[in-house]
């Protein structure tokens, strides 16, 4: 449904996306994952028909970004990283104009904004003006606004930026329920955003894809080792030593020892739950165990990995990459 | 063309939900009807001055001559200059800040259609604010026999003449997402056009010839009197295309970055 090859964005001197390709099946909700300025808005953009690519290719529904750009708008629904909302009118006003120049037919535009407004839970809303809308509703018009004519494609980028918990949960769902047939591709600085919402991530930094593959996936590829927290009263010291010596463990760190408790992450071989040993270990020398608690490796920690391991290997790479863009451009027609 | 319209629509409504319309038409409206009376009233004293040197022979002074054609020549034209840059400024400017422009950018329309749909919005209002002079005119109709035939090129000319300006207005709306920015330089534009047109009178030549016809508000002088002319007509409507030109240039190069 989306198909990206080798796309290069540039803007001047900057190189803003660089020869990323990543595809997004029918039905699929794809997450597109990076740090501030990795290039995701950029992307959007090109996938939306808003910005022409400097190098590569991209295709959505069949149909080239560049060369039928109203055939893939009309196939696409759009929510810009700020909802593109006009604060002086009322909600239903700017959904019908939004259905107008998506190409709602004419006999259909009211019916398909009460649906929308219904769906959108902002029916209630309908007669506001959009500027009096607290933040989290202007969101889910922002929704509506890009599902009013039934797209086959959803682009959203980072819509969950800025709401509160409340409204994060509400959008999530509301991004759940109206994917369905639909293909969806949402962005995201937020990691637990998409192990949340999506089906398949792509990891994008500094304009480059750096890994690919579902939420779970990736956490397992990157998991080298097993880690589990201890707390337990009694010498710091000793009971680092006693830990070291279970089977299986590899390094024993020292967390701190507030209130008396001390606490240690316990870093095991790949594939060995150690658990029952350490608290064995423990309880033998007659100190107390507080907790025991095997901690995954969150995706947060996998992303920061990602990235810090980018960005050595990055500036090498990117540098030869910017090599070619000093050399005069081909001159523009 | 429903996506002209489905614009044009969009800004006439925010031009009446907002106070610009308003504002614009309350300006006009004072200004015009200030002069109105006062051409009024200084005919009603011509007609007196007449009768007394008894020249009157059982006819008044032109109607034509002493108020609609002044109402034109000297008010509309510099009105105009002044308040449509508050019609303009915020057509393009407004949608780059809000980041709207990304939804019609990204919507099923041309660029073109989205700026024929701004430009026909804009035009709308026009029309409203012409109509003020239109009604303060055809109070005429009541008090006396004016002669409605000049009023067609009139009509047309003021037509021409706000459409030209509304076009290069809208253009430069579009050179930044600051409306007062917007606003300010369509006016020293604006000015500028009228600036020029002094000039032009002292120039003779070939040169001169050239710069009278570039000349934008002495175009307006055949139809203020009632004259229909093909190169004003022929004028203005390139400026117009020429202001629709490079909106689209405009709009083209400012695609991802609002
Ligand atoms: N209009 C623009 N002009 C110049 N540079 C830009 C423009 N838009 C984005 N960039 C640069 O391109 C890079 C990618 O930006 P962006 O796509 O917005 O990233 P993200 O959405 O992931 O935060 C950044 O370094 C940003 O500074
Ligand atoms: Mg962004």
């Amino acid at each position: 449904m989306i198909e990206v090859q080798q796309l290069t964005k540039r803007y001047g001197p900057t190189l803003a996306v660089s020869d990323i390709s990543f595809e997004a099946k029918k039905g699929e909700i794809l997450g597109f994952l990076g740090p501030n300025g990795a290039g995701k808005t950029t992307t959007m953009r090109i996938l939306t028909g808003y910005l022409p690519p400097s190098e590569g290719t991209a295709r959505v529904a069949g149909f080239d970004v560049v060369t039928e750009p109203l055939e893939v708008k009309r196939r696409v629904g759009y929510l810009p990283e700020l909802p593109p909302v006009y604060t002086d009118m009322t909600v239903t006003e700017y959904l019908t104009f939004v259905a107008k120049i998506k190409g709602v037919p004419r006999g259909d535009v009211k019916k398909r904004v009460d649906e929308i407004s219904e769906k959108c839970a902002v029916a209630h809303v309908r007669t506001r003006q959009i500027g009096k809308l607290s933040k989290g509703y202007r969101q889910r018009v922002g929704l509506a606004q890009a599902m009013i004519h039934n797209p086959e494609v959803l682009v959203l980028d980072e819509p969950t930026a800025g709401l509160d918990p409340k409204q994060i949960i509400e959008t999530r769902e509301l991004i759940r329920g109206m994917a369905g047939q639909r293909t969806v591709i949402l962005s995201t600085h937020i990691l637990p955003e998409v192990s949340k919402t999506c089906e398949r991530v792509v990891v994008i930094n500094a304009g480059r894809v750096v890994a690919e593959g579902k939420p779970e996936e990736l956490t397992r590829r990157l998991q080298g080792f097993e880690t589990v927290l201890v707390t337990a009263e009694g010498p710091a010291g000793a009971i680092k030593e006693k830990l070291e010596r279970v089977g299986g463990v590899n390094l024993v760190e020292f967390q701190g020892e507030p209130d008396g408790r001390a606490t240690f992450e316990v870093h095991a071989e790949k594939g060995r739950d150690v658990r029952a040993e350490l608290a064995r270990a423990v309880v033998e020398s007659q100190w107390r165990l507080y907790e025991l608690r095997a901690s995954g490796m969150s995706l947060e920690d996998i992303f920061l990995k990602l990235t810090t391991q980018d960005l050595v290997e990055g500036h090498a790479a990117s540098a030869a990459a910017e090599a070619p863009t000093s050399e005069p451009e081909q001159p523009s027609q | 063309m429903r996506n002209i319209l489905a614009i044009a629509g969009k800004e006439i409504q925010t031009y009446f939900t907002s106070p610009i319309a308003y504002l614009v038409l309350t300006i006009y409206a004072a200004l015009c009807g200030f002069f109105f009376y006062s051409f009024v009233a200084t005919y009603v004293v011509q007609m007196f001055r007449m009768m007394e040197m008894g020249q009157m022979a059982g006819q008044s002074p032109n109607i034509n001559t002493w108020i609609v054609r002044p109402l034109f020549e000297g008010v509309l034209t510099v009105v105009l200059l002044l308040l449509l840059p508050l019609v303009t400024m915020r057509l393009f400017a407004e949608e780059r800040k809000s980041g709207t422009i990304e939804l019609l950018l990204t919507s099923p329309v041309t660029e073109l259609q989205i700026i024929l749909g701004k430009f026909l919005g804009a035009l709308t209002l026009y029309i409203a604010i012409l109509a003020v002079t239109f009604i303060d005119i055809g109070m005429l109709f009541f008090y006396g026999n004016p002669d409605a035939k000049p009023l067609i090129a009139q009509a047309l000319g003021a037509l021409l003449f706000g459409g030209a300006l509304l076009s290069l207005g809208m253009w430069i709306s579009s050179l930044t997402r600051n409306q007062i920015i917007a606003g300010a330089v369509s006016l020293a534009v604006f000015l500028l056009l009228y600036v020029f047109d002094w000039v032009t009178s002292y120039s003779s030549g070939p040169v001169g010839r050239v710069m009278s016809y570039m000349a934008f508000v002495t175009h307006f002088d055949n139809f203020s009197k009632g004259v229909i002319d093909s190169t004003d007509l022929v004028y203005y409507l390139s400026v117009i295309v020429l202001g629709i030109f490079l909106t689209s240039r405009s709009v083209e190069a400012l695609k991802g970055r609002p």
